[in-house]
Formats: C-alpha cells, sequence, structure tokens
C-alpha cells in the first residue's frame, strides 16, 4: 500500500522553524451563517500541511480565511506577521480545484499563467519579452516546458495542474494554497503531483491544501489537521489518525489499521454496505434504509 | 466604383455608414466578455431595460444619453449583483428587473400620444436617423470602452476567466464589475438609435461567438470580434442601401452568415483532422488529454 510519493513527503517535516500563518479564535462563514468556530492554529515557515474532513467541514474555508476570502466574525489571522483582512491579501499563490476551471475559455497556457503576475505591469495589455522568459523558465521547472502557446483544454490532467500551480508560483509567493490538488486525476497522476509538491516544499516553499483522500494524500503528509466545523487534531498522521478522532471528524463508523509504517483508514462495517449495495435489486426499501444508516 | 460611392454622395448615409462601424466594432469588443462571461441574457435584458430608460428621460425632459445611460448602469449593477448570488431565480430576477423596466417605458407611450422622437427606432433601430449628437456619443463610448478594454486587459481577463481566485490574486473584483456594467450600458444606450433594442444582443453575441469558433486565444478573438462587427456594419449598410432593407436586420443577418461560415468551417477542418491523426500523439496516458467535460457529466 505505500504509496511513491510517501518517502519524500516525509522527510520534509516542518517543525521549529518560524511561523508564517497564526490564527487566534477565528469564527467565518457565509451570509452569517458560521462554517468554521473557535480556529487556533499555526503553521510554520516551510512546513507542508494537509487540511482533512468530510465535505461541507470547512476545509477550503479554513484556506480562503488565509487570503481573507471569508467575512470573519472573530478572532484574527496573521501571515508573514501581517494581519488579513478583507481586500488586503497577502503574497499567496494559489491552485483552485480542477474541476470549477472554465476549460473551453479561450486562454493558452502563457496567459493563463501570467495572470499569476498581473501587478507587475497592470496597465499593460500586452506579454512583455520579461513576461515570455519568466513563464518558459518556470514551465521548464515544473517539467512542462514548451507547451506555452496550447490551449488548456488540450492539455493532460497533469499538466493542468501544473499550470495552475505555476500560475500560483509565478509571482514569487510566501505560500502555496491548494484546494484539493489530487482529486479529479488518476493516480498516476496523484503520485506525480505529490512528489511534485514534495520536491517544491524542499525547496523551502510552504504548502498547505486541503484533501478528502486520507489513505492515498494525508497519510503521507508530516502534518495534517482534521476540520469538522472546528478543529478535532492536528499532528502527525502516524499519531492522530486514531478511530476517535477520524470518527469525530468524520462522523462515521472508521476503522484504523497500522502495518508497519503504513496507516490505513477503512470503513467499519464495510460487510453491511457490501451487502446493501449488492442487493440493491432485490427490493429498493431495504437497500435505501441500510445505506442511510452507514451515509452518516 | 460606382456601386460603392454612389451612397455617399448622402449625408445620411456616410453618419450611418460611419455609426453602424463604430457600433458594430465596439459591440464585438464587449461582447467579447460578455459571451465569456455567459451574460448573452443580461445583454438582451439590459437592452431593453435601456428603453424604458430611454422613455423616461424623454418624458421628464432629462437628455436622452444621460437618462438612459444612468438608467442603463444603475440596471447592469442591479443584474450584476443579482447574478454574484447564484441562487436558483437568479435569471428570472434579471427578467422581472429589465422587463418591467421595458413595460414603463411600453406603458408611458402609451400614455403620452404627442411624441416627436421616433420610438420605433429605438426598438428596431434607424440608423438612416443617425444625428450628430448621436455621432459624437458612439465615438465617445468606442474610446473610452477601448481605453477601458486596453488598460484593464489583464484585470478583466483574470476576472472574466475565474472570478472567484481574482480577488485572492489581489484583482478588486467590484472595480471591474462596475466599471464593466458601466462600459456594457454606454455600448448599449450608444448602439440603441442605430441597431435598436430587439436587435443589440444579437450584435455583442454573434461576432463574439463566431470569433470563438476560429480562435482559442483570447487576444485574437478580441480582435477578431471587433473586425467581424466592424466590416458587418459596413458591409450591411451598403446591402440595407441597395436592397432596401433595414439597415439593422442587415447588419445582425449579415453577422449570423459569418457565424454560419465559421461553423461549417470548423466542423470540416474537425473532421480533417479526425480523419488524418496526427503522428506525434505519443502513447503515454500522461500526454493524453483528459475529458474533464465528460467526468463531470457521468
Amino acid at each position: 500500500m505505500t504509496s511513491p510519493a510517501a518517502g519524500s513527503l516525509r522527510s520534509t517535516s516542518g517543525t521549529g522553524r518560524t511561523e508564517l500563518i497564526r490564527f487566534e479564535n477565528v469564527s467565518c462563514g457565509y451570509g452569517g451563517r458560521p462554517v468554521l468556530e473557535g480556529i487556533d492554529l499555526t503553521i510554520t515557515k516551510g512546513a507542508i500541511v494537509g487540511v482533512v474532513g468530510p465535505s461541507g467541514a470547512g476545509k477550503t474555508t479554513l484556506l480562503r480565511a488565509m487570503v481573507g476570502a471569508v467575512p470573519r466574525t472573530t478572532g484574527s489571522v496573521t501571515v508573514a506577521g501581517q494581519r488579513v483582512t478583507f481586500g488586503r491579501t497577502p503574497k499567496v499563490g494559489w491552485v483552485p480545484q480542477l474541476e470549477t476551471v472554465d476549460w473551453d475559455f479561450p486562454a493558452t497556457v502563457n496567459e493563463v499563467v501570467l495572470m499569476g503576475r498581473w501587478r507587475r505591469s497592470p496597465w499593460i495589455p500586452w506579454i512583455t519579452a520579461d513576461d515570455r522568459r519568466a513563464v518558459a523558465a518556470l514551465l521548464e521547472r515544473l517539467a512542462i516546458g514548451g507547451i506555452g502557446d496550447r490551449q488548456i483544454r488540450e492539455l493532460s490532467g497533469g499538466q493542468q495542474q501544473r499550470v495552475f500551480l505555476a500560475r500560483a508560483m509565478i509571482g514569487d509567493p510566501l505560500l502555496l494554497l491548494l484546494d484539493e490538488p489530487t482529486s479529479g486525476v488518476d493516480i498516476k497522476t496523484r503520485d506525480d503531483i505529490l512528489h511534485l509538491l514534495a520536491s517544491l516544499n524542499e525547496d523551502g516553499m510552504t504548502i498547505v491544501l486541503t484533501t478528502h483522500e486520507i489513505n492515498s494524500v494525508a497519510a503521507h503528509l508530516p502534518w495534517v489537521v482534521c476540520v469538522n466545523g472546528r478543529i478535532v487534531a492536528e499532528g502527525d498522521p502516524d499519531e492522530i489518525f486514531t478511530a476517535a478522532i477520524l470518527n469525530e471528524t468524520y462522523a462515521a463508523d472508521l476503522r484504523v489499521v497500522r502495518e508497519g509504517g503504513t496507516v490505513l483508514v477503512a470503513d467499519a462495517a464495510p460487510h453491511r454496505l457490501r451487502a446493501a449495495l449488492r442487493h440493491t435489486h432485490d427490493g429498493y426499501e431495504h437497500a435505501h434504509h441500510d445505506h442511510d444508516g452507514d451515509r452518516q | 466604383m460606382t456601386l460603392l460611392s454612389e451612397p455617399f454622395a448622402y449625408e445620411f448615409f456616410r453618419q450611418g455608414l460611419f455609426a453602424s462601424i463604430m457600433v458594430g466594432a465596439v459591440c464585438g469588443l464587449i461582447g467579447v466578455y460578455v459571451v465569456l462571461r455567459r451574460m448573452s441574457y443580461i445583454g438582451h435584458g439590459l437592452s431593453h431595460s435601456v428603453f424604458g430608460g430611454a422613455v423616461v428621460a424623454y418624458v421628464m425632459s432629462i437628455d436622452f444619453y444621460l437618462g438612459a445611460g444612468l438608467w442603463g448602469f444603475l440596471s447592469a449593477l442591479l443584474i450584476n449583483a443579482v447574478a454574484r448570488r447564484r441562487k436558483v431565480g437568479a435569471d428570472a430576477a434579471i427578467g422581472i428587473v429589465t422587463t418591467a423596466s421595458f413595460a414603463v417605458g411600453v406603458a408611458l407611450i402609451s400614455r403620452t400620444r404627442s411624441f416627436t422622437r421616433n420610438f420605433d427606432a429605438a426598438l428596431f433601430g434607424n440608423v438612416l436617423g443617425v444625428t450628430v449628437a448621436d455621432l459624437i456619443a458612439v465615438t465617445v463610448v468606442a474610446c473610452a470602452v477601448t481605453a477601458f478594454v486596453v488598460l484593464f486587459y489583464k484585470r478583466l481577463l483574470f476576472v472574466t476567466f475565474d472570478p472567484e481566485v481574482a480577488p485572492i490574486y489581489g484583482v478588486s473584483r467590484g472595480w471591474v464589475d462596475t466599471l464593466f456594467a458601466l462600459a456594457l450600458a454606454g455600448v448599449i444606450v450608444a448602439s440603441i438609435n442605430v441597431v435598436g433594442v430587439t436587435l443589440i444582443a444579437a450584435t455583442l453575441v454573434i461576432p463574439a461567438s463566431t470569433a470563438r469558433l476560429v480562435t482559442d486565444s483570447f487576444a485574437r478573438m478580441l480582435a477578431l470580434s471587433a473586425s467581424l462587427g466592424a466590416s458587418a456594419g459596413l458591409l450591411g449598410m451598403y446591402l440595407s442601401y441597395w436592397l432596401d432593407v433595414s439597415s439593422g436586420a442587415t447588419i445582425v443577418l449579415l453577422e449570423a452568415s459569418f457565424f454560419i461560415l465559421a461553423a461549417v468551417w470548423g466542423a470540416l477542418s474537425s473532421r480533417r483532422r479526425h480523419e488524418t491523426p496526427s503522428a506525434t500523439s505519443s502513447p503515454l496516458t500522461m500526454d493524453r488529454p483528459i475529458d474533464r467535460q465528460a467526468m463531470e457529466h457521468s
């Protein structure tokens, strides 16, 4: 079960360095409805941190709070010593979920990547020679050299993820924030992305990512924050991925299997779910009942 | 040669020609953003809304451009605010705002019968009735919108492509959206006497959609869409003169023919591409494009 990403990500623990992000008693949400409450969190410079939790738990909201994109009701967020407020964003690189991107948009790789440094020459519409050199060098570094003039839909999933990583990195950010970087891509691409993030982290880049994949992503990271409306636990997944913590995070019956250095999280009652799914043709009523019980 | 120069002897034709070229170009330019933001329906609604504003301005004896422009700008802001919520019923809300506005215009016209200004022109366009004041307004709007698109090129591109992420990178989306609403309202008000309320949506949407079929580059799409709009304005005026057909309708029909040509050309060239698979395609999965659209729909 050991993924190739495990070794490299584990070697880059980011503890014992200077503080980069600090949340103090932060409550935030949309339209007066709190998504996260009482968040206290510190992320050090050079760390690579995963945020895990079920859908709607506030993973993305936690990330958005770091750039001031969520209305806050209490507390404060500081990035690199500067207080984050609405409209005053720290210099971060944001990589959105690939599923949210409009792939039919008529934009080339160069055009997308250069959005990341629009501030350098905000009033000039054209791409300068300096821009072109910077993009080419960055694409080369991310192992996607030479695709600058292609339209974004023509790219593979791994290339698309790297293009948005390039957009995040070209402005020389303080940290990288990635929203579900491994969702919707195949296993090989997922491992490629994790390896790439590990090597960027090794070069000193602070990285925070959200993920719903416990086994294939979160378990390989050196530091994980479990979120469900609040911070349930944080720490090394080897230590905090216990049945008690995960059940509290996911409000579901989960089992944790430890084998050597690997943590494997599984459904505690797989037989029941299997039975329910396999017997759907016998009677919808019966299966529907069982399924409801397991979903939570 | 006389075919081209004969109508030029008439002042109404020269003025109409100038106005229709300018309107075609500026509608094509701003239309790219309208199409890419999937706001086609908003363009249609806004032109109806502006009609209401124009009638109100007339009744209250306020300057047409001031009244209609202000009304259009406020409608655009309202629509922007509603559309941003993305709740069910946003399109219905747009329909309510704009058609109610249009109805105000119709009601006022039916009540007051002493009109000197021909409101048929506002509905269906009357390029031959274009006045010098109209020409000045079209020129001012065209220059202002072009300046906006050039100076805000990067910000507009970012907000259009990725409205959620652009603010995280420091683009002030509120400002860009407000200026865009102002530009759109200006374009519609300036075009209303040339192509008419009922046909403005077409001049906004068709050249941009045609350009999109032909190119994958944003910059080229802008240039192409503006050129298509201007060409349709030029050719449409001559055709309208020679065939004695309404100028607004001729311009729109020409644009529609451009679109059909581009669509047929696109279909033919994509079939040719499928018949001769590229020899450079790699067998590795990494290099193969993922059909994300298909994944999302599954």
